[in-house]
């Protein structure tokens, strides 16, 4: 078969000679090597909780619940993002809104119980693409680490966006 | 010997002891930084300014691990082998003269716990005990990982010291003494020993590498071949005091390589400068650390830059290389002292 690449590189299988069996000058020179590698080349670490690598336009991080431009929910839970769930993370309870709830809730009803399972989400941004109302986002940051699994179940407290007089 | 004697020396003692503590502690830490240096990373950074910390975490780590006891080992020698490591480590530092003599009210304190006119055969003496703590421990865990490497050590130390005392024979040739004290002494000035023995030097060197287990010569422990080596079964502190024990002995060669080849305490026109008696001791104390830190500096530098040997070249390094090297190195020390000196 033909090389894929032009990067041949023959085999030399020639015994060492005396100068290369001495092995103190090739020491010497990965040595001097290595030092130039402590004394000049800067090392490329983000330092990552306090540095923060820029993410792309499209990252999945985590999701929120959006108000309108009115600061009401968005979200009537009609289990569109639920459904179409390849992990079966998310898990809602529907309620009917109440007359003089209608600053708060957008339709008729409303999710009184959203929660998404970050321990089993996969990011994959179906849910996004599934709701009709526009309600749900991957916009977020990467979901922090945590030491309980009970605290990966995230409710409404952490999914929706802050109020708009706020 | 009066009281006031002793109790110096006890001080001295307790002072040496703590000092090849600390510093075995932070070159865990100078080890870490100096491997992220060379491989264009960071290090440890989190624990306190700039990870000066993380030798405190990691001690602490290690007494909070559970500590385990193989149920098919020996549970006593199991024991015995780190306590043994880390004794023979720690004792080898005794007859190294760290300065001058201080006088301080009308007391004159030679800086060395004890000047033995067989200094480097007490030194050889030790180091040779300091296999024992790993073979004991290989043994003891009843696993054939530790077993070989407990073997292998063994047998690198036992090639490697070889070699080792025959590069120091040319250098007593040349000093007529075997004590550190006045081998430091004759080194006034520019006389360093590595200028008359660079030959030994070189060997004395590589058999010092080789003796500490370090990079390119850690065959014992190495991990692509034998997980931990004779290491692979200890946990906890018992695991702490073999590491622990490794980079004392760096500190204790470090320092016999200083005193023997590179002037000891000595620094070349010091004693023009016009100084005090005491102040040129104790920069004479520093100089000697500084050279200490700089060859443990060099053993870092080498076990991040050179590949480990395989054991077949490790034996023909030292039985086929440097044992004829050494003794031609004594030929040449006498040819030179006879016809030239």
């Amino acid at each position: 078969m033909e090389s894929l690449s032009n990067k041949k590189k023959v085999v030399d299988n020639r015994p060492l000679s005396l100068w290369e069996r001495a092995y103190l000058p090739a020491i010497i020179r990965g040595m001097s090597i290595t030092m130039k590698h402590y004394l000049f080349t800067k090392d490329v670490t983000i330092r990552y909780p306090e540095q923060k690598r820029e993410f792309s336009e499209n990252f999945r991080g985590m999701h929120s619940l959006k108000r309108d431009e009115e600061g009401r929910e968005r979200c009537t839970a009609c289990g569109l993002c639920a459904l179409s769930c390849p992990a079966e993370a998310i898990t809602m309870i529907s309620a009917e809104r109440q007359p003089g709830e209608e600053t708060l809730y957008r339709e008729e009803k409303y999710a009184a119980v959203y929660e998404i399972n970050m321990l089993r989400c996969i990011f994959c941004g179906l849910c996004e693409e599934a709701c009709p109302k526009e309600a749900i986002y991957l916009d977020g940051d990467i979901v922090p680490a945590d030491y309980l699994r009970k605290d990966f179940i995230y409710g409404k407290d952490k999914l929706v966006e802050a109020p708009l007089n706020q | 010997m009066e009281t006031a004697d002793i109790l110096i020396k006890f001080a001295l003692i307790v002072i040496i002891f703590l000092i090849s503590l600390v510093i075995a502690m932070y070159s865990t830490y100078a080890e870490r930084k100096v491997a992220a240096f060379f491989q264009d990373r960071v290090g440890p950074n989190r624990a306190g300014p700039f990870g000066i910390l993380q030798p405190l975490a990691d001690g602490t780590k290690f007494f909070l691990k559970e500590e385990i006891i193989p149920a098919n080992s020996n549970a006593f020698l199991f024991i015995v082998g780190p306590s043994l490591a880390i004794l023979t480590a720690c004792i080898g530092s005794a007859v190294i003269p760290w300065g001058e003599t201080l006088t301080i009210g009308g007391r004159a304190i030679p800086l060395q716990v004890t000047d033995i006119n067989v200094g480097i055969l007490y030194i050889f003496g030790v180091v040779s005990l300091g296999v024992y703590g790993i073979m004991i421990g290989g043994w003891a865990s009843n696993n054939k990982y530790s077993l070989l490497g407990a073997i292998r050590a063994a047998s690198q130390n036992i090639s490697y010291e070889i070699a080792m005392g025959l590069s120091i024979i040319a250098l007593l040739m040349t000093t007529g003494t075997l004590s550190l004290k006045e081998i430091a002494e004759q080194q006034h000035g520019w006389h360093w020993n590595i200028v008359y023995q660079p030959l030994g030097f070189l060997i004395f060197l590589i058999c010092a590498f080789a003796e500490t287990n370090r990079a390119p010569f850690d065959l014992p422990e190495c991990e692509t071949e034998l997980v931990g080596g004779y290491h692979t079964e200890y946990s906890s502190m018992k695991l702490g005091f073999y590491l622990f024990a490794e980079y004392i002995n760096m500190f204790v060669s470090s320092a016999v390589m200083a005193t023997l080849y590179f002037g000891g305490y000595n620094m070349p026109f010091i004693h023009h400068l016009g100084l005090s008696a005491n102040l040129v001791t104790i920069l004479g104390v520093v100089f000697l650390f500084a050279k200490i830190f700089a060859f443990i500096f060099f053993f870092m530098w080498v076990r991040w830059t050179i590949p480990r040997f395989r054991y077949d070249q490790l034996m023909d390094l030292g039985w086929k290389t440097l044992i004829p090297l050494a003794i031609a190195n004594i030929i040449l020390t006498g040819l030179w002292m006879t016809f030239i000196k």
